[in-house]
């Protein structure tokens, strides 16, 4: 059987044309999608497995009432993860977060929480990626490499992309570059700007100022030179539609959100010229949907801590990272993530130390340190339900084939009943 | 012993290799190596595919070295259980650890 117009669940571009052919329940073929789309369908777990507690198979009942007890007898237990599943179970995990007066988090803290903290300190112009494809003439990547990240960008949305007002594709785009090193994008780009490590606040401050018109009294700046600096502002005043897309080479650098909120400034300012707009690429295939759902329900996007009976929210105190290695969090309910593979060591290390429960289809590295192993259902694979692209706009993930695994949303769902009846 | 910068980041066999499993051999070439230009690399004295030291202030582990298109000082190890070692936990109030630009210097075995 074929199925077309289907979603592919793995990276923020959530690529909506993927064919695929199913036979007896099993992915034979895959169409249209990137070597990580690709992999993941023809790589997914869908049959049948048990859980597991401390090592054995047990059956669900089971599972649920040792992950209840866990998370009931911790006195600050951690949430974490919700980027790799559907809204309508990240709205469940948030619900149990409630319950139990947990930390939640997303993996958008070691990811775009600091675009987030820079959005809140700045406003962020936004825009579909539609918009991109029809109108964009000016398109930088600011420290992202979608070629080797949300590998159909280009062809999709951007770069290469054919729009009502861009026939040419590429053609009709100027491309530019800026990272501290070059990239296989880099090659793909008219103008690659390489910046010095740690030096990107300062190429956009001085893109500000040239802005501005005011003199620059030097020949350089963070390794790029004035003059390549005054061409970019000329071309970013005099195009039709601008977009600056940015990623971790912004957020992972010294100054994080301080970086992103100067480059919201120059867009924001940008905009008494021309069409100018900005948009973080998100890594996940639903972390976009983990920051809007988390934000609906608690008014906060990530770094929430429900200890005092309503939601607080504080990047630093609150997040995965800080609470996982100043060894504040005593247990840990990690969905649809795999820190112990991601974070820095001592973070992960307390992983092991505490009792931690893994919702995932995978055994990956977190579930392999785990005292409760639920293995689910694939949300975009074996499971129906929503997933944010990256421009914010919610696509229905489709279930290509049948799966006897649960859904996280109904594992938490199971679970919430559970912690309530051992809290009554 | 030579300084570097440290970069660390996604690449697209990473990403492929990541759904064969954590524990796949596919994972473990994919995320368990250095690069650095060919220039430092001779500098350094050591061929291509044979093992270094990489060390920071926070850790250090043993890695496979490759050549590749890197501004000179510089190294790039992808996202992973090896880059983890090598990142602090200390993230400025912001959640978020430094996971590129960091100092670290590499060691012939």
């Amino acid at each position: 059987m074929k199925i077309e117009n289907v979603v592919c669940p793995f990276c923020g571009c959530l690529c909506d044309d993927i064919v695929v052919e199913v036979e007896d329940s099993r992915i034979t073929a895959v169409k249209n999608a990137c070597a990580s789309g690709r992999s993941l369908f023809l790589n997914a777990h869908t049959q049948a497995v048990q859980p597991k507690v401390n090592g054995e198979e047990v059956d669900w009942p089971q599972a649920i009432d040792a992950a209840a007890r866990i998370l009931n007898d911790a006195a600050s237990p951690l949430i974490y993860g919700l980027s790799s599943t559907a809204s309508e179970a990240q709205r469940k995990a948030i619900a149990l977060a409630d319950l139990l007066g947990a930390t939640i988090d997303s993996t958008s803290s070691v990811c775009h929480g600091p675009t987030t903290i820079g959005i809140q300190n700045q406003g962020e112009p936004t825009c579909t990626l539609g918009e991109v494809k029809h109108r964009a003439d000016l398109l930088i990547f600011w420290g992202c490499n979608p070629a080797e990240a949300h590998q159909r960008h280009f062809s999709r949305y951007s770069a290469l992309a054919k729009g009502k007002l861009t026939p040419n594709g590429r053609k009709d785009r100027t491309v530019v570059v800026v990272d501290v090193r070059p990239t296989a994008s880099s090659r793909r780009a008219d103008i690659f700007l390489q910046v010095r490590p740690g030096c990107d606040f300062e190429v956009l401050a001085a893109l500000r100022a040239l802005l501005k018109g005011q003199h620059l009294d030097v020949d350089e700046v963070g390794g790029v030179g004035v003059v390549q600096l005054q061409d970019l502002v000329e071309r970013m005043k005099s195009c039709r539609f601008g977009v600056i897309f940015f990623g971790m080479g912004v957020t992972q650098t010294g100054g994080k959100h301080l970086n992103v909120a100067e480059l919201l400034a120059l867009v924001a300012e940008l905009n008494a010229y021309t069409r100018f707009t900005t948009m973080p690429m998100r890594g996940h295939g639903n972390v976009a949907g983990a920051d809007s759902t988390l934000t609906w329900q608690t008014g906060y996007p990530f770094a929430v801590n429900f200890a005092r009976g309503y939601p607080q929210y504080n990047p630093g105190e609150f997040t995965a990272v800080d609470v996982l290695a100043r060894g504040e969090a005593d247990a840990a309910l990690i969905i649809a993530s795999d820190p112990v593979a991601h974070f820095p060591r001592q973070a992960a290390q307390r992983l092991s130390q505490i009792p931690t429960i893994v919702l995932d289809p995978e055994i990956n590295l977190t579930a392999q340190v785990a005292r409760v192993m639920l293995p689910t259902a694939i949300y975009g694979v074996s499971a129906a339900g929503t997933a944010y692209r990256m421009d914010n706009v919610p696509l229905p993930l489709k279930k290509v084939v049948e799966s006897p695994r649960p859904t996280d949303e109904q594992v938490l769902d199971w679970m919430i009943e559970r912690v309530k009846t051992c809290l009554a | 012993m030579p300084e570097f910068i440290l970069i660390t980041g996604r690449t697209s066999k990473q990403g492929a290799a990541l759904h064969k499993g954590k524990d796949s051999a596919e994972y473990r070439l994919a995320t368990g190596f250095v690069s650095m230009n060919h220039e430092d690399r001779e500098h350094l004295g050591v061929e291509a595919g044979r093992r270094v030291r990489v060390r920071t202030a926070f850790g250090e582990t043993e890695l496979e070295l490759k050549e590749g298109k890197l501004p000179p000082g510089m190294i790039f190890v992808p996202m992973g259980p090896a880059a983890n070692v090598l990142i602090g936990a200390e993230t400025q109030g912001t959640g978020m650890p430094d996971s590129k630009g960091l100092k670290a210097e590499v060691e012939p075995l």
